[in-house]
């Protein structure tokens, strides 16, 4: 055998965690990225184009000039540039978590290899996330507040990859998506505050805006644009705290599920 | 040292019993074939050594790792080679053992890669996809992936199941290369012939429990003797030829349209009819006696 060739982890202790084996996991999906990238990309900027174009220059032109001072080209703008990360985040993790492990075996393959349940999803979420700022990236206007936001959407995107994989780790079947689409991406699409001032809702409605991440990364995406309030800091640690929770919720329920 | 030595394991899933107080241990540089019928426990047992599943109770030890504690060290020694094609089908040859040589923490990746396209035969056809591949090279990649990081043992789920003979044959040369280097090998199987071909030793599991173990050669002459006579005879007369020949000691089994009269050797005049086909006692004679199931 040649020395160069044999695995280095040979005769040493693992650890928890190891880069090595996040980026590992990483690499198998750039390798895929690199074979699909053209269709997701396309539709991850012609879908936002299309709400903005429909929305924007549609009820501006018509019925809406201004929300809160803003223009309202502008607030949907903000808005869908933001909202833009649940669907490159939650939908991807929740599919793509599901065929790799009940189609593809993907994940038997993996989790033979020295790395356990937890670099596995921490892997994936880091992926998912790192492509939902790319895509994020591509509705983004020059300005300075603007620097901090691919850091808001890239830990709004974790916390929605984390969601994803959950859900990928707790359906029977592939069809129960509709479930959560219906219950879950779709009301939290719509109440983030995305299209109208959420203040315009009843309080029921208003009080689940609150606890909505993505209207906390709209929130922060229009101060990056507008100018930044205190609570902004608040809603930049709610959205840690999401993240955080979601991955630990995410670990916990993929290994019920691969590891018997 | 052993390479596996797993000491009255249980694994249950609900009611069921998949592996019921096992013992196994593999010597390094030998290659066991695991040989059961389905649902005999085989593949829970490989997914115990690779950390996929948590024994309910029992010791376990894999190149001196104890389970499940040490899985991930003991993983990054040792290759599997999975019963499905669990390939990435898009990504080229050469990306998917890439991959997996990342992920075993291979330090030259490159030469790891080389090493695997010369060793699956693939070198031309590197930046192809996977897709692109013949039944045989896909499993030809399938194999080398799970040797991407030259592992001390390697587990072999099944690995002929469902291919045609001429895609089996090339996967024994190849594994049989690999023996010939020495590897300890655990290759799981319900094919007689490649247990006979492939394996120093083998291990008859059936319900969750190893019941006889040995060289194949011994373990027919333990269990089935020198020779087996078989009799193809409308059913009415084998029935009564079987019972004849059970009165008379004889172990009788069911081979499809047949039955196979095992030990025949010994057999009185007239225990055997003249029109039986006589031929050398073989493992699938032992593997059909042990477990009461037809072969494959």
């Amino acid at each position: 055998m040649e020395a160069s060739t044999q695995a280095q982890s040979r005769g040493r202790t693992m650890r928890r965690l190891e880069p090595a084996a996040i980026a590992g996991v990483m690499s198998r999906e750039v390798a895929n990225f690199r074979t699909y990238w053209k269709g997701t990309t396309f539709s991850s900027v012609l879908e936002p184009l299309v709400y903005l174009l429909a929305f924007g220059l549609g009820l501006s032109a018509t019925l809406v000039d201004e929300v809160n001072g803003i223009p309202y080209i502008q607030f949907v703008g903000t808005g869908m540039v933001a909202t833009a990360v649940i669907f490159s985040s939650a939908l991807p993790a929740m599919f793509g978590t599901f065929v790799k492990h009940r189609f593809q075996n993907t994940y038997e393959a993996i989790l033979a290899a020295p790395v356990d349940v937890e670099e596995l999803v921490s892997a994936e979420m880091l992926w998912i996330g790192t492509r939902s700022v790319v895509t994020f990236f591509w509705g983004l206007d020059p300005e300075p507040g603007m620097l901090l936001t691919p850091l808001f959407a890239f830990v709004t995107a974790l916390g929605f990859a984390g969601f994803g994989v959950a859900m990928a780790a707790t359906v029977a079947k592939i069809d129960q998506f509709n479930y959560v689409t219906a219950l879950f991406v779709t009301p939290l699409f719509l109440v983030a505050g995305t299209f109208f001032p959420i203040e315009g809702l009843p309080e029921g409605f208003q009080i689940v805006a609150q606890v909505n991440p993505l209207h906390q990364l709209v929130e922060l995406v229009r101060g990056g644009a507008f100018g930044f309030e205190w609570q902004d800091l608040l809603r930049f640690a709610f959205l840690v705290v999401f993240a955080v929770a979601t991955w630990r919720v995410a670990i916990h329920q993929m290994r019920k599920r691969l590891i018997d | 040292m052993a390479a596996i030595e797993l000491r009255n394991v249980v694994k249950t899933f609900g009611p069921i019993t998949a592996v019921d107080g096992l013992d196994l241990n593999v010597p390094e540089g030998i290659c066991l074939g695991l040989l059961g019928p389905n649902g005999a426990g085989k593949s829970t047992t490989m997914r115990l050594l690779t950390g996929q599943a948590v024994a309910d109770s029992g010791d376990l030890h894999v190149l001196g790792h104890e389970l499940p504690a040490q899985s991930k060290p003991a993983r990054a020694e040792m290759g599997v080679v999975p019963q499905l094609d669990n390939l990435d089908v898009d990504v080229t040859v050469e990306d998917n053992l890439a991959v997996y040589a990342r992920l075993y923490r291979v330090k030259d990746v490159g030469a790891a890669v080389d090493r695997c396209l010369d060793l699956a035969r693939l070198r031309d056809r590197r930046r192809d996809a996977v897709d692109k591949l013949s039944g045989g090279m896909r499993r030809r990649l399938l194999l080398a992936r799970g040797l991407v990081h030259e592992p001390r043992l390697v587990l072999l789920d099944e690995p002929t199941v469902g291919l045609d003979p001429q895609i089996r044959t090339e996967l024994w040369t190849l594994i049989g290369d690999l023996k010939s280097r020495g590897t300890t090998i655990l290759m799981s199987t319900h094919y007689i012939e490649e247990a006979e071909r492939l394996a120093d030793e083998v291990a008859v599991m059936h319900r969750g429990k190893i019941i006889s173990r040995g060289r194949p050669a011994d373990l027919i002459s333990e269990h089935a003797g020198r020779q087996t006579a078989e009799v193809y005879a409308p059913p009415q007369r084998l029935t009564e030829l079987r019972v004849s020949a059970e009165a008379a000691g004889l172990k009788v089994r069911p081979a499809g349209p047949a039955i196979a009269i095992v030990g025949s050797e010994q057999a009185r005049d007239g225990a055997v009819p003249e029109d039986a086909v006589v031929r050398a006692a073989t493992l699938e004679d032992v593997f059909v006696l042990l477990t009461g199931e037809e072969a494959e």
